[in-house]
């Protein structure tokens, strides 16, 4: 780990340095991509950032998984083992301090789901000291992929056992912030002009030029993981790295599930930011709208919550916000007060201050039971089972245990919950003699 | 007569920087010769160059935060670290007070031992030790609390002081009273005396006295590094009357903390108040220290006589023991006249008493404790720890 790009790249050995020797020249990405498709791996191969990746980094396959768990995880998860081992850990031997796993895959596909969780148990057994973060992005009811509920399932008992800390989104909800997004940049109302490149779904300071399919919507996740790493990489007065985040936010090793939100989603050009826009944003971050996840945590109970801030923010607007927002929000009796806070002092790039939160809350829980309900729906009738059935390695009891493992995971939630309802009193304390 | 700081984790590594920033200015400000040979001799040592360094090692879990301490005071011009007084590694603690005392403390001791073994060995006389940490966290906390404990070891009979830093009550830290509590109750046994500050304090100073609209962390350290220098610079004491004390720690210690029992020490320190009113106030001594009694009586910590009334002391301490007056001659820090008091009483029960409650609750529930157990503290020390602490709220109840 060391500071700003070295986190996540690193200075390759042989100047590769392109023609137009951008400033990404000599940096290589401490990255392992894997697809069992072509097509989007030679889009990065071709595309600008091209530089920074070797070809060996690259893995993949020419037929992909059809959406199929099975074939993801038990298939191409045998044949790829090695190779996928090989390169990680030649990634892991060129960093002098390795802190965290990042992993990022959709829970719908059968790649991305399927061999994902298969990479996440490799992970766990060559770097078991290593902290695992999964970015996680789940499908929405919606979802053309009439497997994605089988998927999802049998991939989440994955991360409930393997991962350390997963931060689930919800395609929808990506999709409800870029429109809201784009219907304020074209309201034309005065005073409502967007600062160009200033909102979380602009590539600012990227260097792609053209905006394909999804780039919005990517964008924002891609804008989660800087702040996140932010502390890491800049200066602050309180820092906050991966570790902590892991430390704070995980009270039980199964409740590992962090909602996540990104405020403000835009600022506008007014340059002068009145104190009474700054707590705007803080409102903002408890709100259903801002959360990367279609989850309402402010109307639910919460376990921890961090708030990592990031500019021109000072230590008197956290605390008088926290004060402010603490009386509406509701805390587990064991943990009234459980926030974690961090302060870094280089704000996002086209912004001058923002904010990042992550709540252990028990507002995942309907999301889960919806995905629960998908699930059992279709397996009733034994829908498509044959599909998975038929691949070596797996069988029934894979997805009855997947289904217990999240039923079991919906119950811990609704423990809590009921804490919520019954008065709160301290324990008695610890008698000494005297 | 040198003091030897050990800077732990972020927050002791943020504080010491502005606590050997205020003894420079203050001793360079004074215009006094004696006092400003003795200040130097006391916090830094001198290259054949004529540079100041300070008497510090610097230990921290990750580097951002001694680079940055380190190039502030070299680009300060006036004083700085020495080049090789610092350890530090890259991945941090992660809050776990468990990591900090299991793994890194372990891992690291014999560094750590040479450097602090480097800074006393230059010293001609060791006054003392003094540990900067805060309790929340984990490097701070836990390795804090490990290097503390190889400090006794090495130094059996050296005056030790930690300076400890509790956090807002409203969090910062989700497992901070649980990192607290593992530091409190093992310190209490290896330290001579624990000062403390808490952040609420030092921010209610910030905001009602001094009107700091937006209050930082580099404001809360700059109370916190002025009302600390204000003790430690030289000063005339009961021992030593007609020169500058030789024994500063100890003379401190022995007024202070007569039984092993009661080693908590807070610090008031008035007048706190904004620069532009600085040059507009005017102030007597026995308004001051009217104002310092009335504080103590009423536990409140911020502004507001005679210290001899008996009805202030526990009646098992004869009379003269209770009270220690020393003064300087020399202006403090730009106050024309200061005072501050360093009293071993109640004030600190009823934060510690809920930081204990607020960390049982959690323990109760079992929250979080996998994490401790991984790195190998169990169920059963934590109950140790708690039952430590219980016996010191007990003690300062029955006071």
């Amino acid at each position: 780990m060391g500071v700003r790009t070295v986190c996540f790249c690193r200075r390759s050995d042989g100047g590769g340095g392109g023609a137009t020797g951008s400033r990404i020249s000599g940096l290589r990405a401490r990255a392992v991509l894997v697809d069992m498709e072509e097509g989007v791996l030679s889009e990065v191969l071709q595309g600008p950032l091209r530089q920074l990746f070797s070809t060996t980094q690259l893995i993949s396959d020419v037929s992909g998984s059809g959406n199929n768990w099975a074939v993801g995880h038990h298939s191409y998860g045998s044949v790829y083992r090695e190779q996928i081992v090989d390169q990680v850990r030649r990634a892991a031997e060129q960093c002098d301090c390795l802190q965290c796993f990042f992993i990022i895959h959709s829970m719908g596909g059968g790649t991305g789901s399927g061999l994902g969780t298969r990479v996440l148990k490799l992970l766990e057994d060559e770097f078991p000291e290593v902290c695992r973060l999964v970015t996680a992005v789940y499908p929405s009811a919606e979802d053309d992929v009439i497997t994605s509920p089988y998927n999802s399932v049998l991939a989440m008992r994955e991360l409930t056992e393997h991962a350390d800390c997963v931060l689930p989104i919800e395609n929808q909800s990506l999709v409800d912030i870029v429109s809201k997004i784009q219907h304020m940049a074209h309201t034309g109302k005065p005073g409502s002009v967007i600062k160009k490149d200033s909102t979380i779904i602009s590539g600012q300071g990227g260097v792609a030029k053209t905006e394909k399919p999804f780039d919005a919507m990517n964008n924002i996740v891609a804008n989660l993981l800087l702040n996140i790493t932010s502390s890491a990489r800049f200066e602050g007065s309180l820092n906050m790295d991966l570790n902590e985040i892991a430390m704070n936010l995980v009270p039980f090793p199964r409740l590992h599930y962090l909602v996540s939100s990104l405020t403000p989603l835009y600022t506008l050009a007014d340059v002068n930011i009145p104190t009474r826009r700054l707590d705007q944003m803080f409102t903002d971050a408890f709100s259903k709208d801002h959360q990367l996840m279609r989850a309402d945590p402010k109307h639910n109970l919460y376990l921890a919550c961090a708030l990592m801030l990031r500019g021109n923010v000072q230590l008197s607007d956290l605390r008088r916000n926290i004060e402010r927002l603490r009386p509406t929000l509701s805390f587990v009796q064991w943990n009234t007060e459980g926030w974690k806070t961090g302060l870094c002092s280089v704000p996002p790039v086209g912004h001058t201050h923002s904010l990042l939160a992550l709540a252990n809350n028990t507002c995942v829980k309907p999301s889960f039971m919806e995905l629960r309900e998908r699930f059992v729906r279709l397996y009733r009738k034994k829908a498509h089972l044959h599909h998975y059935l038929g691949v070596d390695g797996m069988d029934v009891s894979g997805f009855s245990e997947a289904l217990s493992s999240l039923t079991g995971l919906i119950d811990q939630y609704s423990q809590l919950d009921s804490t919520n309802t019954a008065p709160s009193q301290d324990p008695p304390r610890l008698n000494i003699a005297c | 007569m040198s003091v030897v700081t050990v800077q732990l984790g972020q927050c002791g590594n943020q504080i010491g920087p502005e606590l050997f920033s205020t003894v420079y200015e203050d001793s360079t400000g004074a215009g006094r010769k004696t006092y400003q040979e003795s200040s130097r001799e006391r916090f830094f040592w001198e290259t054949s160059d004529g540079v100041l360094v300070a008497r510090s090692v610097l230990v921290d879990m990750e580097p951002k935060v001694i680079s940055q301490a380190v190039a502030k005071a070299s680009k300060s011009g006036k004083w700085r670290y020495g080049e090789k007084a610092h350890f530090c590694q890259k991945q941090g603690s992660g809050n776990n007070w468990a990591n900090g005392y299991c793994v890194h403390g372990p891992r690291h001791k014999e560094s750590v031992e040479d450097l602090v073994r480097r800074e006393v060995e230059r010293c001609d006389r060791l006054a003392g030790i003094f540990a900067m940490m805060s309790v929340a966290g984990g490097t701070g906390s836990g390795v804090g609390t490990f290097v503390t404990q190889c400090l006794r070891d090495m130094y059996p009979q050296a005056f030790i002081l930690n300076h400890l830093t509790w956090p807002y009550g409203t969090g910062e830290v989700i497992v901070q009273n649980y990192n607290s509590v593992l530091t409190l109750s093992r310190l209490y046994q290896l330290s001579d005396a624990l000062v403390v500050h808490e952040n609420d304090t030092v921010h209610k100073i910030c905001s009602r006295l001094m009107n700091i609209k937006h209050i930082s962390i580099g404001d809360i350290n700059k109370v916190i590094a002025h009302q600390l220098g204000s003790v430690l610079q030289p000063a005339y004491t009961g021992d030593s009357p007609s020169n500058y004390s030789r024994n500063p720690i100890g003379e401190l210690l022995s007024s202070l903390v007569c039984h092993p029992e009661y080693k908590l020490l807070s610090l008031c320190n008035i007048p706190q108040m904004s620069h532009t009113s600085l040059a507009y106030s005017a102030y007597t001594w026995p308004g001051l220290l009217k104002h310092l009694r009335q504080m103590l009586i009423a536990n409140a910590r911020m502004e507001e006589g005679a210290f001899k009334d008996p009805a202030l002391y526990v009646p098992w301490l004869p009379p003269d023991g209770t009270f220690s007056l020393w003064n300087s001659p020399v202006p403090f820090n730009g106050y024309e006249k200061s005072a501050s008091l360093v009293s071993n009483s109640q004030s600190l029960l009823k934060p510690l008493d809920n930081m204990v409650r607020k960390a049982w609750n959690m323990f109760v529930s079992r929250a979080y404790m996998h994490q401790y157990t991984k790195f190998g503290i169990s169920e059963d020390d934590f109950l140790d720890s708690f039952t430590t602490l219980e016996q010191i709220i007990s003690s300062y109840s029955h006071l």
